[in-house]
């Protein structure tokens, strides 16, 4: 793998496939949302920033 | 009534003037590649509207809060699944545009075709295409019929607005094509935004004190609401939804379309960190649902879609319900439109493929079929039965199937033959079809397994049985000679 960075995209896809076993609960709450909404809505949040850093990383070694 | 009249009516105008407009200014349609994708040449905010035109259909805006009203927590799935297809189309889409443009095709079906130098593969994708996209086009219809009903307080019929909308659609997808549509999509996306944002905010503050205060009451009422049940809608059935809705995310035809309308991969690239973000506007189209729940509770079956406008129209005067109802509206016209084309598309290039010199006359055959194509989905909008419920269940899966193709295609060492692919799509439509139209599933095929593999979404399975027999078939028949390289 000459990208190894590349591999952190997989962080957020593996949080919300496995969103129900990590986070199936109410408590704690999350700005008001049941714990399951906010580490989806978190984990979007986060598939944004990990594309974005990896698309940053891939244009400087194009 | 006259209010929310004059915002859809002039909401409606302003779309047509715009995409007219639009084309105009964007230079010409005459050929099918300026008509269907816009001479390749649109760059990271266009091709974004026009995903985002697409993904943001009716389903979107009534079915997302019709799911969080009736069903809890397993609507979640809604806001998850298109943050991992962004993350998946980061190397996806780069790779089929790079394919496509240097084979110059416009559908899914050539793509096919060219990818592995078999006419005969291309054309069973199309009736694929074809057969998941007709439901797909009415299911907007009907959505939109019921929107513009409902607000306009019943001045407008269900089925006048079916049939206003529809002739809207058919001007300007000829006149315009789908720069007309990447026009209409933006002032789509400005109302929806305004709309969605506002109403998912306004409403929990309005009637339950704030989005707090508003789970607080439902966790009260209904302890097991917000958190995914042990059988059924359960743990192992969301994974395996959400795995199957990012597979299938890309392979509708019109979305595999739009690929080919980007100046350049970068474009992809960039929208990867940009469409997670915008996917979040879904997360207040659940808070309408949620607040519709504690106000106007009792909507069951179909009604559940309801939600939102009914919730709506109790809470807020005229002016608000007409924005609702127009912003609604384009919901249904923007992919309807696009599905539109993409069929014409689909079905031009193979009764008049592209010859040299003659750029105009398949564009012409596309824009001759669009009203046929509209009148036809008219025509099962009011006479379709339950046939049409039974297809468009299936049409999600139906396009799934074309996956483990449209990747073999992409790795350079897969070694899948033409037969190989259509055997596989074959066998996994036809399994498709089977757990559909016989209401088979995980439960019913394997009643002494445990739950957590039963709940396991049926699709998968014929995922499965597809993948076994492309790469079965595969082994024992030679690759086409004339198999197209990237």
């Amino acid at each position: 793998m000459t990208r190894p960075y590349r591999l952190l995209a997989l962080v957020p896809a593996i949080a919300i496939l496995g969103a129900p076993w990590f986070a199936n609960r109410i408590e704690p709450r999350i700005l008001g949302m049941p714990f399951l909404l906010g580490w989806i809505v978190f984990w979007v949040l986060m598939a944004s920033v990990v594309m974005a850093i990896i698309g940053a990383l891939d244009s400087r070694h194009p | 009534m006259m209010i929310s009249l004059g915002i859809l009516s002039a909401t409606l105008l302003l779309a047509l003037l715009l995409s007219v407009l639009g084309a105009r200014r964007a230079g010409g349609t005459t050929s099918l590649e300026q008509w269907s994708v816009g001479n390749r040449g649109f760059g990271t905010i266009l091709v974004f509207m026009l995903l985002a035109g697409e993904i943001y259909t009716t389903f979107a805006f009534l079915g997302g809060s019709g799911w969080a009203y009736g069903r809890g927590a397993p609507a979640f799935y809604i806001i998850g699944y298109g943050a991992v297809a962004y993350i998946m189309s980061y190397w996806l889409l780069p790779a089929i545009w790079k394919r496509g443009t240097v084979w110059k095709v416009l559908s899914q079906s050539e793509y096919f075709t060219r990818a592995y130098g078999s006419p005969a593969l291309g054309n069973v994708v199309a009736v694929v295409s074809i057969a998941a996209l007709m439901p797909y086009l009415v299911l907007q219809l009907k959505g939109l019929g019921i929107i513009v009903s409902e607000s306009s307080y019943g001045a407008i019929s269900a089925n006048a607005a079916i049939w206003i909308g529809t002739i809207a659609m058919v001007i300007y997808v000829v006149v315009s094509g789908v720069k007309g549509s990447v026009m209409t999509a933006t002032l789509k996306d400005a109302m929806v935004l305004l709309c969605v944002v506002g109403l998912g905010i306004v409403l929990p503050y309005k009637l339950h004190g704030g989005i707090g205060p508003m789970f607080t009451r439902i966790i009260a009422e209904r302890p097991e609401f917000l958190t995914l049940p042990s059988r059924g809608m359960s743990p192992s059935w969301f994974a395996s939804t959400v795995l199957l809705t990012v597979l299938g995310f890309y392979m509708w035809p019109h979305t595999f379309g739009s690929v080919f309308t980007a100046r350049d991969a970068s474009v992809f690239r960039r929208n990867a960190a940009l469409m997670p973000l915008y996917q979040l506007i879904l997360l207040f189209v659940l808070f309408i649902g949620f607040a519709a729940l504690l106000s106007v509770p009792g909507l069951q079956g179909a009604d559940m879609d309801l939600a939102l406008l009914r919730v709506t129209r109790d809470a807020f005067g005229q002016w608000i319900v007409g924005l609702v109802g127009a912003a609604g509206m384009l919901t249904a016209l923007v992919p309807g439109s696009l599905i539109l084309m993409s069929i014409a598309t689909t079905l031009a290039r193979i009764l008049r493929p592209p010859r040299e010199g003659q750029p105009a006359e398949s564009a012409m055959c596309a824009r001759l079929l669009v009203p046929v194509l509209a009148g036809l989905a008219l025509l099962f909008t009011f006479r379709g039965g339950s046939t049409l419920v039974t297809l468009l269940l299936m049409a999600y899966s139906m396009v799934t199937q074309l996956f483990p193709s449209l990747l073999a295609s992409l790795l350079p060492n897969a070694r899948i033959t033409a037969a190989g692919a259509m055997a596989g799509i074959i066998v996994g439509e036809v399994a498709v079809a089977a757990t559909s139209i016989g209401g088979v599933s995980m439960t019913t095929l394997f009643p002494e397994w445990p739950h957590s593999i039963t709940d396991i979404n049926v699709g998968l399975l014929a995922l499965v049985l597809n993948v076994v027999a492309m790469l079965l078939v595969s082994r024992v028949t030679k690759p086409a000679a004339h198999r197209a390289q990237a």
